[in-house]
């Protein structure tokens, strides 16, 4: 992108933080309440594509932990590694299992949820893939 | 259970072998030694058990709702194949590590082998028929890769594509066969399908499953009119020719056959498929042979030849037949591997296998010379050789069947044979050298020390028949025909007219050996003519045919233009919900509740967003007019209490215009079709779709709601879930496992679209370039 403009720039520095706590908020709070992996990813990815059009796509790459074809990886795995878990137990597959005491700030953790967090991840990482390769490739 | 795990290892081994081979360098030899000698040892243990005419079985559930278990039988049959799977694989293992040293693919092969050694030792000891199948269907994949191995090359690749065509296809038929045979008899049991004879025969499912399982069998065990894909699949390295495409997996049909002989055997209908096949299939091997030059084209059709005697032999069906196939088979492996070692020792050395360009080599190649006449001898049939006590026995049951024929087919066949033999383990070493001759370099211990093992094996078993017949014959044919029957071979039949009959093929061999310089020309010309009706000319057809019509397919489905796509997909939609909407009932007019004020408002927002749409001549003010219409429609599931749809909504639409802005800047100039017959059809069909959508919903809101299922998700949400938003949890834990292919799915759509991001670019590259190039 040719011209950026320093009020979008300004903005999304303060915006982007809020986002991802907002997506990563969802993404807890969706067992719940209104929200859910798949809607937090999207918020997550939305902010991520706010900085890439603010700055600029390889700023955004700079920011991401893992490229977003590991995102999808990662998500992937996570998800299929909490249905496999039942299975050590005998039950079949993705049966859920939850842990007795609920955590601080998160709430109650079990099988379901890490398999939310999959979704979650691979959700961001498919929506990066396509949009910032699409940002990059812009002639 | 030892024989479970030793089938479990090899599948590890099938994915660890190239690392192992990459780490220990040529210390991989005697570690990969390990399995094949492994597996003789476990076949040595149950040697008593054979013997006595009884079987090691093991079983475990593996699909216990489908009846199909992993349960392996090992019988005398099963034993004779394991010992020359493994055997023969561990001389080929120390074959391939001379020849095959510094191959590009060399690690990657043992790979391939070891998955290959794995299958057809699971074929040979399955119980079960589906298991056998799984077996078999590997075996094809694992030549298919042997084949390619030399992949960089096209005919590589067009042999291996062929062999996998011609045997996976008669895979098929094969299941098909199988399901039936099951259906008939109710069990998936060789051993309880083997008693039931008279059911199988007098069902009326007979002859097409009886068909069915020919046509595998054939296929696999390259019997005429399907034997063209061997000699193709002479484009794998020698060591894969020796062993998958002679001594083992091209017998995998024979076995099948010999296996179900006796539920299957003893009709008309078997008798005379299988002789007519087997000769057929005899004659044209022999025929084609004569025409070849190449050494390993000659071994491949005269292997074709020797399958051909033995469906025929198994067609024939009676105790000697059978006994005389056995002995076959194991004569046949013995010199057949052990020439096709040869033959690759010849090609390392003098980097050629064409007849006329080799002799001379026994000087320089005395080892392999050798091996070659031990194995020529029981390739030609000479005594004391093993192969001369089969070719016996082959006289012996083709004079004993109904008619003189046979014979005398056999004769002609195996006179050609004979010849075969002679130019393949004689004339490379000591026909006179000229000035095409090539010069042959030295050979190596691990080229020549396996060939000439397995030929001494075939002298020595010839030299002692009593220990081949008791203890490898006698056991494999009593597990075909399950009665006891004594086996005796012996080398001294007295003056015999089978004897009278090997003299008159050796003979006649040895004529048309010493003239091949004056025939062979004419069969090859014989040969031109008749190539366009061959076979392998209709598969060749076949498979153009087939793409031709793929290509039209495509074509007018797939043009290439995204409104195409969309106009098939709608019309098909229309058409295929209408027919089903139109024969139901007529439209249930229920009553409607009047609409409030701000869904009227609503809804015209949308309509003057679909107006807009159609009316601009902007692509960025198009995205955004259809970024409006999502918003409203997010806000139409608000009022009716949907929070979560109308989340994921709002930010799907932002996304998505997000997408369209990006992808316009790499979209042509906005050209408009105004007006014309294209206009009006898409009119036409836009709203016969909408008018679809809506008489859709209101047929299927005047339908009762089943709320059986949504309220037993609102009530055990919580209780068996721990979760109070319903969506959610249906999402994650109901319906997890939609979710987790819906994501699957999404994540595959993810990657498709970088690639078609980036390799569009680069087909274009490539298409300048070569543009360029040709300019």
């Amino acid at each position: 992108m040719k011209a950026r403009s320093m009020l979008l720039q300004v903005a999304v520095a303060y915006l982007m933080p809020l986002l991802l706590i907002f997506s990563i908020f969802l993404l807890i709070r969706g067992h719940n309440e209104v929200g859910g992996g798949f809607v937090g990813g999207l918020v997550a990815a939305a902010a991520f594509i706010l900085h890439a059009i603010a700055e600029s796509p390889k700023a955004t790459r700079a920011h991401l932990p893992l490229s977003p074809d590991k995102l999808i990886a990662v998500g992937l795995s996570i998800a299929l590694l909490s249905g496999v878990l039942a299975l050590f137990q005998g039950n079949p597959f993705m049966t859920g299992i939850w842990l007795k005491q609920p955590l601080p700030v998160i709430g109650k953790v079990g099988t379901p949820f890490i398999f939310d967090v999959g979704v979650y991840l691979v959700v961001i990482g498919v929506c990066l893939h396509i949009l910032l390769n699409l940002a990059e490739d812009e002639r | 259970m030892g024989f479970m795990i030793l089938l479990l290892t090899g599948f590890v081994l099938t994915f660890t072998a190239p690392w192992i081979r990459r780490r220990l360098r040529k210390w991989s030899l005697p570690v990969f030694l390990l399995y094949p000698l492994a597996a003789l040892a476990l076949l040595w243990n149950i040697s008593e058990t054979i013997q006595k005419q009884s079987a090691i079985a093991v079983s475990l559930p593996w699909v216990p709702s489908l009846g199909v278990n992993l349960s392996l039988r090992i019988d005398g049959l099963g034993w004779l194949f394991g010992l020359l799977i493994s055997g023969i694989g561990a001389l080929v293992i120390v074959y391939a590590h001379g020849y095959l040293h510094h191959h590009p693919q060399e690690n990657r092969f043992y790979g391939f082998l070891f998955l290959f050694m794995t299958a057809m030792l699971g074929v040979v000891w399955s119980e079960d028929i589906f298991l056998l199948f799984v077996f078999w269907e590997l075996t094809s994949i694992s030549s298919f890769l042997l084949i390619g191995l030399e992949h960089p090359e096209e005919k590589a690749r067009k042999a291996a594509l062929q062999a996998l065509l011609v045997t996976a296809g008669g895979g098929l038929a094969l299941l098909a066969g199988l399901v039936g045979l099951t259906l008939i008899t109710g069990s998936s049991n060789l051993s309880v399908m083997n008693t039931l004879n008279g059911k199988i025969v007098q069902s009326e499912l007979y002859l097409p499953v009886l068909l069915l399982i020919l046509a595998g069998a054939f296929t696999k065990s390259a019997q005429f009119p399907f034997h063209f894909w061997l000699p193709g699949a002479m484009a794998a390295p020698t060591p894969v020719s020796a062993y998958l495409h002679s001594a083992t997996m091209v017998k995998a049909g024979v076995y099948l056959l010999a296996r179900l002989t006796p539920a299957l055997g003893g009709t008309p209908q078997w008798h005379t498929l299988l002789t007519l096949f087997g000769l057929a299939t005899l004659l044209a091997g022999a025929f084609l042979a004569l025409g070849q030059t190449d050494l390993k084209r000659l071994l491949a059709y005269t292997t074709v030849a020797s399958l051909g005697t033995m469906v025929f032999l198994i067609g024939l069906g009676d105790s000697l037949a059978i006994k005389s196939a056995i002995t076959l088979i194991l004569a046949h492996a013995l010199y057949k591997g052990a020439l096709f070692f040869v033959a690759g020792g010849i090609d390392h050395s003098a980097h050629t296998r064409d007849l006329n360009r080799l002799g001379g080599l026994a000087g320089t190649m005395p080892f392999t010379a050798f091996a070659a006449v031990l194995a020529g001898l029981s390739m030609l049939g000479l005594p004391p050789a093993l192969g001369f006590i089969s070719k016996e026995l082959v006289y012996e049951a083709a004079l004993e069947s109904a008619s003189g024929g046979n014979a005398l087919i056999a004769l002609i066949a195996l006179s050609g044979v004979t010849a075969v033999g002679i130019w393949v383990a004689f004339l490379p070493f000591w026909k006179k050298p000229d000035e095409q001759t090539a010069r042959g370099h030295g050979e190596e211990i691990t080229l020549w020390l396996p060939p000439v093992l397995l030929g001494l094996i075939s002298l020595g078993l010839g030299l002692l028949p009593g220990i081949a017949s008791k203890a490898l014959v006698q056991p494999a044919v009593e597990a075909v025909l399950l009665k006891s029957t004594p086996v005796k071979l012996a080398l001294w039949h007295g003056f015999t007219p089978m004897l009278a009959l090997s003299g008159l093929t050796l003979a006649i061999g040895t004529v048309l050996a010493l003239n091949r310089m004056r025939f062979q020309p004419a069969v090859q010309t014989i040969l031109q003519t008749l190539a366009p009706i061959s076979p392998e000319r209709g598969y060749e057809r076949g498979l153009t045919g087939l793409k031709h019509f793929a290509a039209l397919q495509t074509n007018f489905l797939q043009n290439g233009y995204f409104r195409r796509y969309l106009m098939v997909t709608i019309l098909s939609g229309i058409l295929l919900v209408g027919i089903v909407l139109l024969q139901s009932d007529s439209l249930p007019w229920t009553s409607f509740t009047p609409p409030r004020f701000y869904e009227v408002i609503l809804v015209g927002v949308i309509l003057t967003g679909v107006f807009s749409v159609t009316r601009t001549s902007s692509r960025m003010v198009a995205a955004a007019l259809l970024g409006m219409m999502g918003f409203t429609i997010a806000l139409i599931y608000l009022l009716y209490s949907a929070p979560d749809l109308a989340m994921v909504q709002f930010t799907i639409e932002t996304l998505s215009v997000i997408l369209f802005v990006l992808v316009i800047y790499r979209l042509p100039q906005f050209t408009r079709t105004r007006g014309g017959p294209p206009a009006v059809l898409d009119v036409v069909v836009s709203v016969a779709a909408g008018v679809l959508v809506t008489v859709l919903v209101l047929t299927l809101s005047a339908v009762p709601h089943d709320s059986l299922v949504t309220s037993f998700y609102a009530e055990n949400s919580l209780k068996l879930a721990q979760g109070r938003n319903v969506v959610n949890v249906i999402l994650v834990d109901f319906r997890g496992f939609d979710t987790l292919g819906e994501i699957t799915v999404l994540a595959l759509a993810g990657i498709g679209v970088f690639a078609l991001l980036k390799l569009s670019g680069k087909t274009e590259a490539i298409r300048t370039s070569s543009q360029e190039e040709t300019k």
